[in-house]
């Protein structure tokens, strides 16, 4: 092959392109460096079976489709594993499909990977103490701002009405 | 009509630049902080899952839960041979396996001729190397990249991950958590 790949680079020096046979070399050089595959710090294994695959049954294939847009890829931070062509969010794609194939219910598979990488593997957000700020800090400023304006009101409301 | 007197403004005239101030210094500061997005484990303190990987190469048996119950505590190396770091770590875990510390490995979708390979060039620390071919033993342990290496204490429970390869500066560190485990 690189022999191959030599002589057809041999053959481009200029003037050297009159005959056929040293266009072919040429074409043929061209395609063996298309086909060159660059090197990766990738693995070589093939994805796991259900990486790719959808579940024969349609109704559990949503379930699991839905879980998994909900879960982070630990690899791609910013993707959910549906997303992630990264080897590793193939796995957890096997893992989420094969469990759910299994009748788990999708909620215990996200609660399995919660216990062991945290909230942070989850996009859908979880009821606890700490997110109670989140929630109440609407209810917060629209209260302050009620507070507020209920001055101006007044002045406005006894000064306003032409009494 | 008259306008009410209007108040002489106080302090209060300067709280929306404040606010924008700090929330301006929030965005310089995410901005510039060196992104650091590793995910720990949050297994630390549970038991190993259960699992029996089969040899991930010739001349080492495979691993399973039940050797890490031998009451002697043990490292757990997770590590793949298309893993460009954990080439850099082999000199650590060499030292560690001569100081008699027992390195068990998982080797994260690997060939067992790449893992052959790969331990002719950087040497074999390993006592047990496991296949794990589809990651299970990694996401079960709550691993989210390679080369991570975790301290198992002699009942299997995991004690103590650390991210990324074993540096020289990282010895200490690796060998008090081992004698911890062991206590």
């Amino acid at each position: 092959m690189t022999g191959l790949a030599k002589r057809a680079a041999k053959k481009v020096s200029p003037g050297k392109l009159s005959n056929k046979s040293n266009m072919i070399f040429v074409l043929l050089g061209v395609l063996l460096m298309a086909l060159g595959q660059p090197a990766i710090a990738q693995d070589l294994l093939p994805p796991a079976p259900y990486a790719y695959k959808q579940l024969e049954d349609p109704a559990l294939e949503a379930k699991a489709q839905a879980l998994m847009e909900t879960l982070r890829c630990l690899k791609c931070q910013s993707q959910a594993i549906s997303d992630s062509d990264a080897p590793m969010a193939g796995d957890m794609r096997h893992q989420v499909r094969t469990r759910i194939a299994a009748g788990e219910d999708p909620e215990a598979i996200r609660a399995w990977l919660i216990e062991r990488y945290g909230d942070y593997v989850s996009y859908a957000p979880q009821n606890k103490p700490i997110m109670w700020p989140l929630f109440a800090a609407p209810l917060v400023i629209l209260l302050l701002a009620a507070l507020l304006l209920r001055g101006r009101f007044k002045r406005a409301g006894g000064k306003g009405v032409g009494e | 009509m008259t306008e009410p007197q209007p108040k002489k403004p106080g302090l209060a005239i300067w709280l929306p630049l404040a606010l924008f101030a700090g929330f301006f210094v929030l965005v310089i500061w995410g901005l510039v902080r060196p992104a650091d997005r590793e995910v720990a484990s949050a297994f630390i303190g549970k038991p190993l899952p259960q699992f029996n990987l089969e040899a991930a190469t010739g001349d080492r048996p495979g691993l399973s839960t039940a050797d890490f119950k031998a009451g002697k505590p043990k490292l757990l190396n997770v590590f793949a041979s298309w893993c460009v770091p954990c080439a850099i770590e082999s000199p650590q875990l060499a030292a560690l396996a001569q100081s008699g510390v027992e390195i068990d490995g998982v080797a994260i979708r690997d060939r067992k001729d790449d893992v052959a390979r790969f331990l002719a060039t950087n040497g074999n620390p390993f006592a047990r190397i496991g296949k794990d071919d589809m990651s299970e033993v990694q996401l079960g342990i709550g691993s989210s990249g390679v080369p991570e290496t975790f301290v198992i204490d002699g009942k299997g429970v995991i004690r103590y991950q650390h991210i990324g390869e074993i540096r020289a500066e990282d010895m200490d560190l690796i060998l008090r958590k081992l004698r911890e485990a062991g206590q």
